[in-house]
């Protein structure tokens, strides 16, 4: 999940009778899958929740793509290389499908990156975890963009439009993500026996992490129940984590990996996998900046912004510049 | 000077034939960049054969609270519609 821990603005849900007539004929829209667009009225907590949960996921897109972008010049043929630059072309684009969701509620994206690089807005926890080995880009295609995907399915019929929009649009692209990091995967784990090792060694720093970006559990939080009501949030975390485990455990059969997990075990009677929770104070350390890469992180993408500033500026200029010519030759 | 780029609405003819269908939109600092920009972003997979774009704040949208003046009227005149009308099947097909 590309949004963690989005803190949902309000009191939690609203009984009925003490709604404005507004907020009642605006949740009687939700109720009846009725898409919420940028010019129809809103309540205040609802825009503010969603700009912070759509803002988190396109910054978590731009930010993805670093992890990656580090084995791009050491992709170890030619045809890797092509697939995995396109695989971060489409995270940027991820990005800006998204920025513009979140535009449409009033923020500029000049806003929303400066929120990101002063530590106001948060990305996902996932990116904070080094790319060690060519594994370690199967594994992010495979365990990473597996479980973005297991969120942004349903997400796709999100009540507000255009945030639907680019959840459709990208989960279009974000299959080929998988798929070809499952092809890495299972190109190392039938290869030589260095090459199953580095998959395994890869699987086994991945699989608590990816389990993490699904965030703790949420299934008392009030907050949770008005994102829900608001269907800004579609399952719990915890249902989504349980997909994402009975899903990938055969994966990894297939692959003959095992997952790092002593504890994971079929539940004939539950009709679902068993499982260990993730390390949770590993998790909010991670938050709150001291996970391997968070700083490296940061710095990429202030680096990125401050060096780019030029560029930005240089070609508003020649814009204007050109357009002010065009009016005085008319 | 604000220098955040213009936001520019992405309109795509998808195949020949169709008409341009609005797609997403996205920052440029002019038409031409915009153009460029529309190709990197909404037509990696043969998405298109045509792009239109537009600057955003050229747009003109009907207002969501004038949904009912604007387009309630057209809801009562069924007969504008050919299934109003009864013809008999031995007239054969019209």
């Amino acid at each position: 999940m590309y949004a963690q821990m989005i803190k949902t603005a309000g009191t939690g849900v609203k009984p009925r009778e003490e709604m404005t007539p507004e907020e009642a004929a605006f949740q009687d829209k939700i109720d009846a899958d009725i898409k919420i667009e940028p010019k129809d009225w809103m309540p205040d907590d609802y825009r503010a929740t969603l700009i912070r949960q759509i803002g988190q996921h396109a910054h978590s897109e731009i930010v993805g793509q670093l992890p990656e972008g580090n084995w791009i010049t050491r992709a170890p043929t030619l045809e890797r290389k092509a697939i995995l630059l396109a695989k971060v072309q489409d995270e940027a684009g991820h990005g800006l499908y998204l920025y513009c969701a979140a535009e449409t509620l009033g923020v500029s994206r000049d806003e929303l990156t400066e929120d990101l690089l002063s530590g106001r807005m948060k990305y996902s926890s996932i990116f904070n975890y080094p790319t060690l080995n060519w594994a370690d880009i199967g594994a992010v295609g495979w365990l990473v963009d597996g479980a973005a995907i297991m969120n942004q399915v349903p997400l796709q019929r999100t009540s507000y439009g255009p945030y639907s929009r680019a959840m459709i649009r990208i989960c279009k692209e974000e299959s080929f993500h998988q798929r070809q990091g499952y092809d890495i995967m299972m190109k190392m784990a039938q290869g030589t026996e260095a090459q199953k090792k580095m998959a395994q060694d890869a699987l086994n720093r991945f699989w608590y992490p990816s389990l993490m970006m699904f965030g703790p559990s949420d299934k008392e939080s009030v907050h949770s129940a008005q994102s829900m009501a608001w269907k800004i949030k579609i399952d719990s975390n915890d249902e989504l984590r349980q997909r994402f485990v009975d899903q990938t455990v055969p994966q990894a059969e297939y692959l003959g990996l095992s997952i790092p997990d002593d504890k994971l075990k079929w539940n004939e009677e539950r009709g679902h996998y068993d499982f260990s929770e993730p390390d949770w104070t590993e998790f909010f350390n991670v938050l709150k900046g001291k996970g391997p890469c968070n700083t490296e992180r940061m710095n990429d993408r202030k680096r990125a912004w401050e060096e780019g500033a030029w560029v930005r500026d240089g070609l508003m200029a020649h814009a204007r510049k050109r357009a002010a010519r065009k009016v005085a030759a008319e | 000077m604000k220098n955040e780029w213009p936001l520019w609405e992405v309109f795509i003819r998808g195949q020949h034939g169709m008409s341009h269908r609005h797609v997403g939109s996205l920052h440029a600092p002019d038409a031409e960049m915009a153009v460029k920009n529309a190709r990197d972003v909404y037509t990696r997979r043969n998405e298109g054969v045509s792009i239109w774009v537009v600057e955003a704040r050229h747009i003109t949208a009907t207002n969501p609270g004038d949904k009912g003046p604007m387009f309630e009227p057209s809801e009562s005149k069924i007969y504008r519609h050919p299934t109003f009308f009864d013809i008999p099947d031995d007239v054969g097909a019209m």
